[in-house]
């Protein structure tokens, strides 16, 4: 009796865990507007995408997991844009018209999940592409199953070099090589920093593609980089402080921080608490109005980093699409970089559709490759380097009283 | 000589962390028998707790103290509260079942709880507010922020009054024999499972003592907090010795020693891990009862 009682037990827990995981997958899904297909009864077969004039595509972002803010992001984005397209009529195909939705599954910001996801989108014939994973490390780990199925896929937010090496990934975004030698020259060339540290995560491909660019670069173009430290992230590390006298006792004139703004505030303060007098220099992972919310001691006035778009010299496109964010989620802050590329994501998918004037997957993915320009909410893109990248500017934002600042623009 | 002063004083702030946390751990071990893989959650729940109390007594009162002390006795109020309704429904009625049973209850409990966390309060990170006032000392070239001689004095007053408390009081008296034998304690009058809910009581306040110094250091925290903290408090535990309150501090500061060491001396800042690990298995193999362990005799 009382065994049973136990198993009872064990298995109301574990019950609790599994009811407590699968909520909150679908937490997005009961919020969002669109309210996207989500039952995978609902589809998975031809008929859901040839017969009800619908075409889905996969979603694999970054819900739970260490850093959740991105899946939040990813998916206003994504709502944004389809419910867009689908009130302005829709994708039209051989004067037929379809309407756009999509498949939402979270990897729990885990490369084991985002496989698993990534092969569950191949497997379902329903599905023409596949949006995401946002993450590099997590792209990385889907990489092979997309070349193999044959699944165009279009991540937001990667920058990682290596990512487009599959011919079946494309990126709305810049590259990690971009963006490293961008702030190796400006920190050298504008800012006069003639020396410079830099603390990296290790353990993502993102962080350290950034910081062996920028080391590469600044070097190249006379610099001195006088410390080169890192640490591990995926073991949720925030003490720096060893690392950070180190840097202190050398006093860069720059201090390089290529990681996610959950991490930057730790990382600034730390290094003000030991010592360092010098500048602050950010990536692309820095774009989010959290870090300036948090920076309650103005650690950060004077920082820079490199940005995907800004509102001051935002197209009429961006500034549309900034409104219609305040509209539906608030006034509180502007949207970040990761809403914005993920709208630009689907967009992305919107125009290879209609260039390849199929859903066919091996036809959007020339498609993709076919888009001559697109008037994206982050910038122009063109697919003219022969892979998945796009040829896009990038911003220098600079943090001064408490907002993010356009300071310039840097052409590829 | 400087850096050295610096990196020490860094030393001395984690190891201070580490070892509140493994004290919970061990604490809760040597009484109650099991290894509590859902305290990482109070820790969590901590932390939100302290956030909300604080960030909202901050509108209606300016001494940082006052509000440090209130927020710390409400937080503790809450944590313990969870962690005896997660004893009684997880752990309690398993008390006769296989220690794996009560383990994967345990890691099965604090993901509950983590996930909890999570729906009620989002994903978004919150930076907790300066709860010891934000002051830096310049002595003789070296920055001493406040709060990282408070983080220490914090814990040493923390492990005096426990230690005071276990050696000097009845309830102390209680816990130590019911860690000694259970059965025979019960015999002998003691209220067993109150002992064992008193445990979780002190594992919890110890866990908010340690989340209010956590989040004073490092200031930004997501749902998921406690799970970074809970390994290497984990492991200084086991390595100190499980069930020793000694042993965990030592295990603390020899985790944070690492920490701080390995960035300065490796040529790779992030081996410190590896290294944490390398130093784990050694002492395991030589001494399988963890630095200050006693060797307890399994009696059939």
């Amino acid at each position: 009796m009382k065994r049973l009682l136990m198993i009872a037990l064990c298995l109301l827990v574990l019950l609790a865990f599994v009811a407590g995981c699968s909520n909150n997958a679908q937490t997005p899904e009961d919020e969002s507007p669109s309210a996207p297909a989500s039952d995978d009864e609902d589809m998975g077969d031809e008929d859901a995408a040839t017969g009800g004039g619908v075409i889905y595509f996969g979603l694999n972002y970054e819900l739970t997991g260490a850093n959740p803010i991105i899946g939040e992001s990813s998916v206003k984005g994504i709502d944004m844009a389809v419910d867009e397209i689908n009130a302005a009529g829709g994708i039209v195909i051989d004067g037929e018209t379809y309407t756009l939705d999509y498949k939402a599954l979270d990897n729990g910001f885990n490369t084991d999940e985002a496989a698993v996801n990534a092969q569950e989108f191949a497997d379902d014939a329903g599905i023409c592409a596949m949006i995401g994973p946002n993450d590099s490390d997590m792209c990385m780990a889907t990489q092979a199953i997309v070349t193999e199925e044959g699944l165009p896929a279009i991540s937001p937010w990667s920058t990682l070099v290596e990512l487009t090496d599959s011919p079946w990934y494309f990126r709305a975004c810049f590259t990690d090589d971009f963006q490293g030698e961008i702030l190796a020259k400006y920190a050298f060339e504008y800012e006069d920093a003639k020396t410079a540290a830099v603390l990296y995560d290790m353990s993502n491909p993102y962080n350290e593609g950034i910081a062996t660019r920028f080391r590469e670069v600044y070097e190249e173009i006379g610099g001195e980089v006088v410390e080169y430290l890192s640490y591990n992230g995926k073991t949720g590390e925030t003490d720096f402080t060893s690392q950070m006298t180190k840097i202190a006792s050398a006093q860069p004139d720059i201090l390089l921080l290529p990681n996610f703004y959950e991490e930057i505030i730790t990382q600034t303060t730390q290094a003000r608490d030991m010592g360092y007098e010098g500048k602050f220099m950010g990536s692309d992972t820095w774009g989010d109005t959290s870090l300036l919310e948090w920076d309650t001691e103005n650690l950060l006035d004077g920082a820079l980093w490199v940005g995907h778009y800004h509102k001051d010299v935002a197209s009429d496109a961006a500034l549309a699409f900034i409104e219609n964010y305040h509209e539906l989620y608030g006034t509180d802050g502007d949207p970040n970089d990761i809403v914005a590329l993920n709208y630009d994501a689907v967009y992305l998918l919107k125009l290879a559709i209609e260039n390849a004037q199929s859903y066919d997957r091996e036809a959007i993915r020339d498609g993709l490759m076919s888009i001559e320009t697109y008037e994206g909410v982050t910038g122009t893109m063109t697919f003219d380097n022969g892979n998945g990248d796009p040829t896009k500017s990038a911003v220098i934002i600079q943090i001064s009283d408490g907002e993010f600042k356009y300071l310039d623009t840097v052409q590829p | 000589m400087n850096i050295f002063v610096q990196q020490f004083i860094n030393f001395l702030q984690l190891g201070s962390i580490y070892a509140l946390n493994a004290i919970s751990f061990s604490m809760v071990y040597g009484i109650a028998g099991l290894v509590n893989f859902a305290h990482g959650s109070f820790f969590g729940i901590s932390m939100y707790v302290l956030f909300f109390i604080s960030t909202l007594l901050f509108q209606l009162i300016e001494s940082t103290w006052i509000v440090y002390v209130i927020a710390l006795i409400g937080a503790s109020i809450v944590t313990s509260l969870v962690a005896v309704i997660v004893e009684k429904a997880a752990y309690s009625p398993l008390k006769n079942a296989p220690k794996i049973a009560v383990v994967v209850s345990s890691v099965g409990a604090g993901m509950a709880l983590e996930y909890l966390i999570l729906n009620i309060w989002g994903s978004k990170a919150k930076r907790m507010p300066d709860l010891i006032p934000n002051v830096t000392f310049k002595i003789a070239d070296i920055n001493v922020p406040l709060f990282k001689i408070m983080i220490v004095v914090i814990a040493i007053v923390t492990m005096i009054v426990l230690t005071l408390v276990i050696k000097k009081t009845k309830l102390g008296t209680a816990m130590r024999a019911v860690s000694q034998d259970r059965v025979a304690a019960g015999f002998m009058g003691i209220a067993t499972n109150r002992v064992v809910s008193m445990s979780f009581v002190f594992g919890a306040v110890l866990a908010t003592i340690a989340a209010s110094l956590y989040g004073t250091a490092y200031t930004i925290f997501a749902y998921n907090v406690g799970e970074n903290i809970i390994w290497w408090s984990f492991i200084a535990a086991v390595l100190g010795g499980i069930g020793s309150i000694g042993g965990s501090v030592v295990g603390g500061f020899i985790i944070a020693g690492i920490s701080i060491l390995a960035p300065i001396v490796l040529p790779v800042s992030s081996y410190k891990d590896i290294v944490a690990f390398a130093v784990l298995i050694i002492v395991l193999l030589v001494k399988p009862t963890g630095l200050l362990g006693k060797k307890s005799i399994e009696k059939i």
